[in-house]
């Protein structure tokens, strides 16, 4: 067990980890409660929900690393399964609402303006809390399950992959789009009011899930770090890299892949589910494709093939846009789009390839 | 009677309900956002249209009418024979559209750019001086329409409700909001409604002319009171909008504001 | 009964009429021009009956002012006199006396019109326009007033004048379907019998519910419609209405498909020599058709301002400057950034996006965030009607025809030029390409600019059919994917198959299925079809293409 511990990390990176860690979960709520309004060093309770949806999009860009980064498959079609973990959790919100709505009606509001006068089956359930949780994890795993399982076992990869899963998540816009989907159209769900009987406007509450999401992160990230360090770790990046030669040594690739994705896709539903009681919304605008490629870019741009670089790549171009689009809005995509071309270009490593010194040796494999 | 719609409104179809239409009349056609190919659908509108007399509401999102219209004109349904009305398109959107095939198709707002007023020679020419000043793209071009008159209505009225509360507060300025009036563009003077809080605006129908301009041919007597809720839907009529001291729409029970 | 005792009536007046009609034109004079004065009434209602009250005099003479009503060009000044303004907006000409006068220094008003007053208003246009000596204007008069579903009494009369007068056959004919409605309720048995039959022949839907009615049953199972024979007829044309409307209906599907379908391999086919060459995906791809799009907004109005006279032909100076456009924005992202990334396919991809953002962002801050207006020529408005209820649309025959020549250009690059031979060779092994001497940059270099220079081609085409925006490219870059994986690479004919297909499919489904679940539909059976075919319909054998 200890070796395993110092397997996944130095003590000097044990160290480092749980520094950021603590300045992420605990330095960051005492600085929202403790200094008074006025004070310098005080984080206004937007800050920390701003915080807490980028630390969702840290776990989204960490997921599709594990993917991407690790096995060499590029998904354009992560933000399906972050919009259906979100979806879950909202249709729990909403059941929550109870009779609390505009119109008084034990439904959502949005069916009762369609003039629907039941609940429909796939509702039924979700105002339990356990199994809304259930969900989040299950409908973007199955989803990805039988979505991986054909798509592996065609042996799809590369820029087809890339395609096809953009096109699955473009369907499933179009999908949700629809009134009659029953996911309240193009508005979505929203004005959700408490969760397991907190109310959501409360800043205590959102600085709850704050702490949550830093949790959760935390926790993956570790689990992450175990699995990259692991046989499994090994296996994948060897499929990343000459997937042919996994194959003829004996390994069946396939079930390996298909482990990976459908665990990256869970992982994204779940900080989808984190995501929406902070922000207060979900939508199908979601699941555009343009929406899966900034994931990408996040994780390329802090660095692939790296744990922290995902992080760091959510975080870099999040607070980036958070500025630039007040700021300099016309100038917010030259900037990214720029940086973008930049990154690709001339820093394949991404920003953590700057910053770490100990792997000098070129990025290998097809990416 | 037709719809094209990308998202329902059902209020639509329980207002034809309430006037006698039957269900065989009416077809309602979804298209995905962004769509742009409207062949289908306009040959599906002319068949439709060969057997009754028929009218189109358009709740295109901007955008997408362009296409639309476009198809309509080639395939030669003229607004005579079956007028569009649209509910999102207005002097704005028509600057990127060759009008000449919209000619007498309708559109519904509160505000043209072509009602003739002194206080709408003044706004425009504030707009004008404004995009001068700030060298905005489309220069000249630009024009002026029902939202910008709906901000600029809105503006002032809480810079008024502002003075009158003498704070910022929102309960207090949402107090102070009721009863309201401005001298708006249209000529008229615009009151809010301070029971629930929309505004009393003239409704006006007009038809698209080949400058991008539009030719009023029906507008309401006066502004006309804003009903919150549809009197069509059951569920809907019975509901209330109240923004009257204490209550906060009808859905707070306790005062929100107390001086 | 009613339309009876006034059929007989119009049957009389019909014989005398043609005689008389010389006399007539003159005796009416002085009333005539009090008539067209209150066309530029201030009041709606005394339009209306200013063009009723022309119509009953039947004079073509007026024609010019109820065209002018008609197109806005109608001026009235101060005294209430009427003038025409002229096309160039410079002179005016007196309506009634005919005198040229300047346009300046007048106060003018534009009588009002609205949609009644045009749908009153055409009819009688059309009406006039049956006495006009050319042949063409008279079939277009006489179509006019056959759709017209109610017809004035003055109409039904100036029909049965013409119909007398008229040698053309084809028109006389139409003339005789005009009326088929009235004759319907004619009190001659073989009259009726034989309206019945020109309904059916016309096989115009707008007739269907007429026939419809005549086999309306009463509840005794009697028929309001005591003769059998005219119930039989009325059976067989509706059968005939049925049987043509599902001919049009799927011819009007098919051609729908095709246009769809070009439109997709117009934006696609630029997609597929770029992919198929490099194996990288442009994301960049939609913005060389917005450059294309906005490249022809430009040449429209250049020669808007320059050359005004020779407006309508502007896209066809557009297309090279759309292609050469694009082509050289292509070269430069393949020199700067593509070039780069070519070991590493993937990043391409996302590259290439990031140069989408940026040409969005300029184009947005150069000519705004609206969309711009593009007009369509004239030759490119309008459509022909090949069947009743079937308009093909010149817009859309031209995109089909451009399609099908872009394709024959690509083609014969590809397979009749040396760049044609040496980009196939690097397509099919690039390595053993580079060996034989082939210099692989530049091949990469021209390919890229034919691609991106077909894709501005693809823009010229989308100009002219929907928004020219700086999100164009957005709208359609999912779809060119579609096509490209569907179709396979390295193949024209893939992309050609790829698209029509798509297209067609989409549009016999759309009708069944709606607009919305139609494309979900699409993308799901594109998805189950890479299961199976994961390099696409058409896929190149090699031992270089499974890695």
């Amino acid at each position: 067990m200890k070796q395993r511990i110092h397997e996944m990390h130095t003590p000097k990176g044990w160290g480092l980890m749980g520094l950021m860690g603590s300045i992420m979960i605990i330095a960051v709520p005492l600085l929202n409660i403790l200094p008074s309004s006025e004070s310098f060093f005080y984080i206004p309770d937007y800050l920390v929900t701003l915080f807490g949806k980028i630390l969702c999009y840290a776990l989204v860009a960490l997921a599709l690393d594990l993917v991407w980064g690790y096995t060499g498959i590029l998904s354009l079609g992560h933000g399906l399964f972050f919009a259906l973990g979100g979806y879950a959790m909202g249709m729990h919100l909403m059941r929550n609402i109870g009779t609390e709505g505009v119109y008084k009606s034990a439904l959502p509001d949005f069916m009762v303006f369609l003039d629907w006068k039941e609940l429909p089956w796939y509702w039924h359930g979700f105002d339990k809390f356990p199994f809304a949780m259930l969900m989040v994890i299950l409908v973007p795993g199955v989803l990805a399950w039988v979505f991986g399982f054909f798509a592996f076992r065609s042996r799809i990869k590369g820029v087809y992959f890339a395609i096809v899963t953009q096109a699955l998540t473009f369907a499933a816009m179009l999908l949700f789009f629809r009134n009659n989907t029953g996911f309240g159209g193009n508005n979505g769900l929203t004005d959700f009011k408490r969760i397991l009987g907190f109310s959501l406007q409360d800043p205590s509450t959102k600085l709850g899930l704050y702490v949550l999401t830093g949790l959760v992160l935390i926790i993956f990230y570790i689990f992450a770090r175990f699995i990259v360090t692991s046989k499994l770790g090994r296996i994948i990046r060897a499929i990343r890299d000459a997937e042919n030669r996994v194959i003829f040594s004996g390994y069946d690739a396939f079930k390996f892949k298909l482990f990976i994705w459908t665990l990256s896709a869970v992982v994204c539903g779940i900080a989808g589910a984190l995501y929406v009681p902070q922000v207060g919304i979900i939508n199908p605008s979601e699941m555009q494709p343009s929406n899966s490629i900034e994931i990408v870019i996040w994780v390329a741009i802090g660095g692939r093939g790296t744990l922290l670089g995902p992080i760091l790549g959510a975080i870099v171009v999040n607070g980036a846009k958070s500025w630039f689009t007040v700021a300099y809005p016309e100038f917010w995509l030259y900037f990214l789009g720029g940086l973008f071309v930049l990154v690709t270009v001339f820093l394949p490593r991404g920003l953590i390839g700057i910053l770490s010194q100990k792997n000098k040796e070129p990025l290998r494999g097809r990416t | 009677m037709q719809k094209i719609y990308e998202t329902s409104d059902f209020y639509f179809v329980a207002f034809l309900h309430s006037k006698g239409v039957s269900d065989d009349d009416i077809l309602e056609q979804y298209t995905p956002f962004g769509h742009s190919d409207y062949q289908t659908i306009v040959a599906n509108i002319k068949k439709f249209a060969a057997k009754k007399q028929t009218a189109v509401i358009s709740t295109i999102n901007g955008d997408s009418n362009v296409p639309f219209y476009k198809e309509l004109a080639n395939q030669g349904i003229k607004a005579e024979d079956i007028p569009v009305i649209a509910f999102s398109v207005g002097e704005e959107e028509l600057r990127g559209v060759d009008t000449s095939s919209l000619v007498g198709h309708l559109a519904a707002w509160n505000y043209f750019m072509s009602i003739e007023t002194p206080e709408n020679k003044k706004f425009i020419a504030k707009w004008k001086d404004y995009v001068k000043k700030h060298n905005l793209p489309g220069g000249e071009k630009r024009v002026t329409n029902d939202p910008m008159e709906a901000t600029y209505i809105g503006m002032h009225m809480w810079a008024q409700a502002v003075e009158q509360a003498r704070t910022t507060n929102i309960d207090a300025v949402r107090q102070a909001l009721g009863h309201q009036t401005f001298r708006a563009p249209s000529g008229y003077t615009i009151t809010m409604d301070a029971k629930n809080h929309h505004l009393h605006k003239p409704v006006i129908i007009a038809e698209i002319r080949a400058d991008g301009q539009f030719d009023i041919v029906w507008e309401t007597e006066g502004p006309i009171r804003a009903e919150a809720w549809s009197p069509y839907l059951p569920d809907s009529a019975k509901k209330v909008a109240d923004w009257t001291y204490p209550w906060v729409s009808g859905n707070g029970t306790e005062p929100r504001f107390s001086d | 009964m009613y339309f009876q005792r006034k059929n007989r009536i119009g049957i009389i007046l019909c014989g005398i009429f043609v005689f008389s009609i010389l006399i007539v034109s003159r005796a009416w004079g002085n009333e005539l021009d009090e008539v067209i004065g209150h066309l530029g009434s201030k009041k709606i209602k005394e339009i209306k009956q200013a063009i009723q009250d022309i119509a009953r005099m039947d004079q073509p003479q007026v024609l010019p002012t109820l065209f002018a009503l008609k197109d806005r060009h109608l001026r009235v000044d101060e005294q209430g006199q009427l003038f025409i303004l002229s096309d160039d907006e410079t002179t005016l000409i007196n309506a009634i006396t005919k005198e040229k006068v300047s346009a300046e220094d007048r106060q003018l008003r534009i009588p009002r019109i609205n949609n009644s007053v045009r749908r009153l208003l055409s009819p009688v246009i059309a009406q006039l326009q049956l006495q006009s000596d050319d042949p063409s204007i008279r079939l277009e008069a006489a179509k006019e007033l056959s759709r017209k579903g109610k017809l004035t009494e003055d109409a039904v009369l100036a029909i049965r004048v013409g119909i007398h007068k008229e040698q053309n056959r084809k028109i006389k004919n139409i003339l005789h379907l005009a009326l088929a409605r009235i004759d319907l309720a004619s009190g001659d048995m073989d009259q009726r019998i034989r309206a019945i039959e020109r309904i059916g022949e016309a096989g115009n839907l707008q007739f269907k519910s007429v026939l419809e009615k005549i086999l309306i049953q009463n509840e005794d199972a009697s028929y309001p419609e005591p003769e059998e024979r005219i119930r039989q007829a009325a059976k067989k044309a509706i059968a005939a209405i049925n049987l043509k409307q599902t001919i049009v209906t799927q011819a009007g599907n098919l051609f729908y498909g095709l246009s769809l379908g070009s439109v997709l391999l117009l934006t696609a086919l630029g997609l597929a020599i770029t992919f198929g060459l490099m194996g990288v995906i442009n994301m960049a791809h939609g913005e060389m058709l917005m450059l294309g799009a906005y490249s022809t907004y430009v040449i429209q109005n250049i020669f808007n301002t320059y050359l005004p006279n020779y407006f309508d032909w502007y896209p066809l100076f557009a297309i090279p400057v759309a292609f050469f456009v694009t082509a050289i924005v292509g070269i430069i992202l393949e020199r700067t950034v593509i070039r780069h990334l070519y070991t590493r396919p993937l990043e391409t991809l996302l590259a290439t996006w990031g140069v989408s953002l940026i040409i969005i962002q300029t184009v947005r801050l150069i000519f705004g965030a609206q969309n711009v207006e593009v007009a369509n020529p004239n030759w490119l408005s309008g459509g022909i009607e090949v069947m009743p209820g079937l308009v093909l649309t010149y817009n859309r025959i031209a995109i089909i025809i451009f399609a099908v020549l872009v394709v024959f250009l690509v083609w014969y690059i590809l397979q009749r030029t040396r760049l044609g031979l040496q980009v196939r060779a690097v397509t099919q092994n690039r390595s053993m390409a580079a060996s034989m001497g082939i210099s692989t940059a530049k091949i990469d270099m021209w390919a890229f600019g034919l691609g991106s220079g077909v894709a501005g081609l693809g823009g010229v085409a989308l100009s002219q059919l929907t928004n020219v925006g700086p999100e164009l490219g957005q709208l359609y870059i999912i779809d060119s994917f579609m096509v490209v994986v569907l179709g396979g690479v390295g193949k024209i004919i893939g992309t050609v198959v790829g698209a029509l297909g798509l297209g067609i499919a989409n549009k016999f489904l759309e009708p069944v299925s709606g607009a919305v679940l139609g494309k979900i539909f699409i993308l799901i059976f594109i998805i189950l079809f890479i299961q199976k075919f994961p390099q696409g319909i058409f896929s190149l054998k090699g031992r270089d293409v499974e890695n």
